[in-house]
Order: structure tokens, then C-alpha cells, then sequence
């Protein structure tokens, strides 16, 4: 299928979608599950992250920025321009940086070194929407497609990555505000949902290896492809905590442990979700 | 001998210094990564959520709180419910049908002036009519029904919605009274959803 094709039919299933998700009562809950299957078949197993994917690898091999290099040299962990298989290892520690960073960290550093952008402009717009799209997501989106099939291998070996983890693991357990939640009240119990909303048990091997395979995701409700990033920010809003300062060291604690969590099952991203 | 004995308790105490010491450097460091990677936005202000309160922080941990821990939330908690004045425990049930169904309040994207919302049906099934309920607690349909309506079964309601650890420590419901979450009046409408004749609950 071309990609204008592509477009136009996401145009018009993004129209239908919103207005089954105006509704949440359970027939329209099932009506979407029904249209995202149906929407899968229309695009005969095409999934609209292709687009981000593409446009992300464009952007990876285009000479940008003050220094108008292009990202070939970046080195996401196993060798400068090494992006296959890079994602399933991160977050990982760089010794050039002496720092553990997650993927998005990594090509905001990637961006300013090589390219010369400035932290704002490395940073620019990470969520999407509609008629600003994001390089970001883009990008995200190429590097992680390039890890699609492969097993889930993050190390945790170097003492800044044992003590990442543990600062990703004791935020999963860290109550506050004015709920008193934190991770652990939604995705700690088998079978649990918010409303039809199904929860994701990190201690369940399984669930957490799907949960964590399936990142990024092109979100049919939001038309756009979201990161790991995105859903941990809005968990956190939903959380009632302060808003996440995108690519600060929290974000990349949580996905350590995430991730960690989630070893040795199959890579299956960039999906497609509600 | 005595050289053994003086030499282990000098190992033991400089294991513990040690031990001490990474705690503190532990927590040292989780403050300073939560203080850099958070910011207030919004009605939420960060410097007042990362000041956990005792039981927050008593909450906050994978492992198993001690017996002795329990026993002090417990009290504590018990000792913030704040009963009517007026001696009245019931209110409107088709008003506490729209609070249990809302889910506004306390995020960064809520305006001030929002009425926070109960957001009961996020983890309870209430009402029958109502089919997107959410499964962390346990369903409350038909509880004025099964439960009857003592003085002790309304009271034991009203403190529960207060403060939902006066009776299971860390529980994951939220402290609704304690935490200025509800009003009054609004508590009350809840109380009349669960417990009068007519709400849909008891149907
Ligand atoms: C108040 C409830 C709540 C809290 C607190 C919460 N989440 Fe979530 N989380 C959800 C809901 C609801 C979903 C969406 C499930 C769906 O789309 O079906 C979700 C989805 C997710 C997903 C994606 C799951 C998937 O398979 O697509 C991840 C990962 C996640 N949460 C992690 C976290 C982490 C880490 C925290 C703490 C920083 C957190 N959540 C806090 C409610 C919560
Ligand atoms: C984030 C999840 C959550 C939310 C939101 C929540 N609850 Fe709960 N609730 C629980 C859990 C878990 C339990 C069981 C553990 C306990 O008793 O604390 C519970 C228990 C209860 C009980 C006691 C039931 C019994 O068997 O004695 C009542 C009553 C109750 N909830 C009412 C409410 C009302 C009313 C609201 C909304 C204002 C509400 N809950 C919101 C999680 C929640």
C-alpha cells in the first residue's frame, strides 16, 4: 500500500475511532476493539508506525543541524551507527558520558554532540499532535523498529546501572500525593482494570514482557505514535504527580527496571494500541 | 578469644556504619532524582507531593511492613476521621452517582476551581447499571442491601471513604476525607449511593 493511501485511510479511521471512544460504555469499548481489527485488515497487516518508522530513518541519514551532520556516527551502545539490536539493550551505561541514559536521552546527547543542536532544540516538541509532528517520535520509532523479533536483553552489570535499577525500583513502589499512589496500586494485582482499562502486572513475567515489548505504540485514539516516555508521563498524571520533565534520569529509572523486568521476552514494536 | 570476640564486634559495627551510610546515600540520591526529573505544573505542586507524609512513606516499600507498623497506622489513621455534626450520614443518591462516575481532580491538567470527582467506579462495580467499573477493590454493588444499615455499618462506611486506612494499612483506596479529596456533603451523597433503598446499588 502507498503511504498516501496509508494517510487517507488513517484520516478517515482516526474520524470513525473518534467517535466510538466519545463513549465509554462497553459496546462501544468492544466496537473499538472491533474497528482497530478491522482497521489491521484494511491495512493488511500494515501498521501506521511504518510512516513514523520511515520518516525517522530519514531523519536518522539527513545532514541537520549547525555542524549539518547526519545521526551515522551516533553510538546507541554497540558501536557508532550500530542501530540494530540497539533498543532491546537500553537503558545501558555509557562510558563516554558516565552515565546510564535510556534511548531518548541518548539521541538528545547524539543530537547536541554530533549535530550541534542546543539541549531546547534536542528537546523540542517529544509528543506529536495533529499537524506538529515530532522528529522525536519519529526517530524513536526507527531505532526501536530496529529491534523488532529480538529477545529483550538489558544488562544490569555496571554500578550506575545496579543503582538505576534500584532508583527505578523503588519509585515503582513510591506512594505520595494527594491519592496516595504510585505504580504499585495499578500494576501490581492480577486480572485488575481501571474501568475496561485492562492493568499490566510488572511482577507477572509474562504480562510484563508483553507490556514492555509493545512500546512504542501507534495509538489509534491519539492518531499519533507514542514512546515509552509518553505513557509513563500520563500514568503520572493519572497518578496525580507533577509533570515529567521529558529526558530527566526518573523516566529512565522507571524504564530500567521496566525492562529488567521484561528479559528475555520477544521485542514487538513499534505496535499498534486503543 | 576475647581478641575474636573484640575484633567481630568491630567487624559487625563498621558493616553497619557501612550499611548506614548507603541508605542514607540511597535516599540522598532518589531525592535529588526525583527533584530534578519533577516539576510543579498546574494545581500540583511538586515540593508538596515529594513531602511524603508517615504513612506514604511507611506505604512505600516492597517489603512487608511489621505487625508493630500495621498497629500505628492503624491508630493514627483512626484517629483523623472527622464524623457530620449534624448526625446525618445520608445524602442524595443521584448526586453521589455523578461524583462515584467522576474522575477529575488533583492532576497537573485540573483547573483550581475543579469539583474533584470520587472516581469509584475506576475500581469498584457500584451501581448494576453501570458496566465500565474497574476491579482493584472489591464490588460494592448491593452493599447497603447485604451490609444493612446499623449505626455501626454507617459509621464503619463513612470512616472508611474518610480514611480507607483506618482499617487495612496501605490500602490502595485513597484517604478521601483525610485528604481533603471530598467534602462533606459530597461524602454523604456517596453514603446514599451505597446505602439507600432506592440507588441503583441496592436494585
Ligand atoms: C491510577 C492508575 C495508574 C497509575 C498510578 C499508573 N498507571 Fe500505568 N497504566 C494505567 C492505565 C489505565 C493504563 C492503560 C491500560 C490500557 O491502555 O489498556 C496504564 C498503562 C501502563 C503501561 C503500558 C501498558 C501496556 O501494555 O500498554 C505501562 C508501561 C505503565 N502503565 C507503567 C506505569 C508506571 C511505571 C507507573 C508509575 C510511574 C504507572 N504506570 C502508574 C493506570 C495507571
Ligand atoms: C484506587 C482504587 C480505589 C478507589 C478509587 C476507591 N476504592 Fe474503595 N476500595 C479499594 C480497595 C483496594 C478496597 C479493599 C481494601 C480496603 O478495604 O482498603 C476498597 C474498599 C472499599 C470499601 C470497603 C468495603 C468493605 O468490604 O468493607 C468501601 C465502602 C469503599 N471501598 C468505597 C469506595 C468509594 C465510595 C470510593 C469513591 C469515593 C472508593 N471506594 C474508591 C480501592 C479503591
Amino acid at each position: 500500500m502507498t503511504i498516501m493511501n496509508m494517510k487517507r485511510l488513517l484520516i478517515f479511521f482516526a474520524g470513525v475511532l473518534s467517535i466510538c471512544t466519545l463513549n465509554s460504555s462497553v459496546s462501544a469499548q468492544d466496537n473499538t476493539s472491533e474497528e482497530i481489527e478491522k482497521y489491521r485488515e484494511l491495512l493488511a497487516d500494515g501498521n501506521p508506525a511504518e510512516l513514523w518508522e520511515l520518516t525517522g530513518e530519514e531523519l536518522w541519514y539527513r545532514e541537520a543541524g549547525p555542524k549539518n551532520k547526519t545521526l551515522e556516527t551516533c553510538d546507541l551502545g554497540k558501536g557508532p551507527g550500530v542501530v540494530e539490536g540497539a533498543y532491546v539493550e537500553m537503558p545501558r551505561y555509557f562510558s563516554d558520558v558516565d552515565k546510564v541514559m535510556d534511548l531518548e536521552q541518548r539521541l538528545i546527547y547524539c543530537r547536541m554532540m554530533i549535530q550541534g543542536l542546543s539541549r531546547e532544540q534536542a528537546t523540542e516538541r517529544p509528543f506529536g499532535s495533529a499537524g506538529n509532528s515530532s522528529d522525536i517520535e519519529a526517530l524513536v520509532a526507527y531505532v526501536t523498529g530496529q529491534s523488532r523479533g529480538m529477545k529483550i536483553a538489558v544488562v544490569v552489570g555496571h554500578e550506575k546501572e545496579k543503582r538505576m535499577y534500584e532508583m527505578g525500583k523503588r519509585f515503582f513502589y513510591f506512594r505520595a500525593g494527594s491519592h496516595d499512589f504510585g505504580c504499585v496500586t495499578c500494576h501490581s494485582g492480577e486480572n485488575k482494570r481501571i474501568r475496561l482499562q485492562e492493568l499490566p502486572n510488572f511482577m507477572n513475567v509474562e504480562q510484563a514482557r508483553k507490556s514492555y515489548g509493545s512500546w512504542p505504540a501507534y495509538r489509534v485514539s491519539q492518531g499519533e505514535v507514542r514512546s515509552m516516555q509518553h505513557r509513563l508521563y500520563d500514568c503520572l498524571r493519572q497518578q496525580r504527580f507533577p509533570e515529567a520533565i521529558y529526558g530527566t534520569d526518573l523516566l529512565t529509572a522507571i524504564s530500567l527496571y521496566l525492562a529488567k523486568s521484561a528479559n528475555g521476552g520477544t521485542y514487538d514494536a513499534p505496535a499498534m494500541k486503543r | 578469644m576475647k581478641e575474636i570476640i573484640v575484633s567481630s564486634g568491630f567487624l559487625a559495627a563498621s558493616f553497619f556504619a557501612v550499611a548506614l551510610v548507603s541508605a542514607d546515600q540511597t535516599d540522598k540520591e532518589f531525592e535529588e532524582m526525583l527533584e530534578s526529573s519533577l516539576r510543579s505544573k498546574g494545581i500540583v505542586k511538586a515540593e508538596e507531593v515529594l513531602a511524603q507524609d508517615e504513612v506514604q512513606k511507611q506505604c512505600s516499600t516492597s517489603g512487608v511492613t511489621s505487625a508493630e507498623d500495621m498497629k500505628a497506622i492503624l491508630d493514627s489513621q483512626l484517629a483523623t476521621i472527622v464524623y457530620p455534626n449534624d448526625g446525618k450520614y445520608l445524602g442524595d443518591w443521584k448526586a453521589g452517582e455523578k461524583i462515584a462516575q467522576s474522575g477529575k481532580g488533583r492532576r497537573f491538567n485540573d483547573k483550581p476551581d475543579t469539583v474533584n470527582g470520587g472516581n469509584c467506579y475506576a475500581c469498584h462495580q457500584i451501581s448494576k447499571d453501570e458496566l465500565a467499573y474497574g476491579t482493584i477493590g472489591p464490588s460494592l454493588y448491593q452493599y447497603g442491601k447485604i451490609r444493612g444499615n446499623s449505626e455501626e455499618m454507617i459509621k464503619y462506611t463513612w470512616a472508611k471513604i474518610f480514611n480507607a486506612q483506618a482499617f487495612v494499612p496501605c490500602s490502595y483506596m485513597p484517604r478521601y476525607g483525610h485528604k481533603g479529596i471530598l467534602s462533606e456533603q459530597q461524602m454523604k451523597d456517596l453514603m446514599a449511593l451505597l446505602f439507600d433503598p432506592e440507588s441503583p446499588t441496592n436494585k
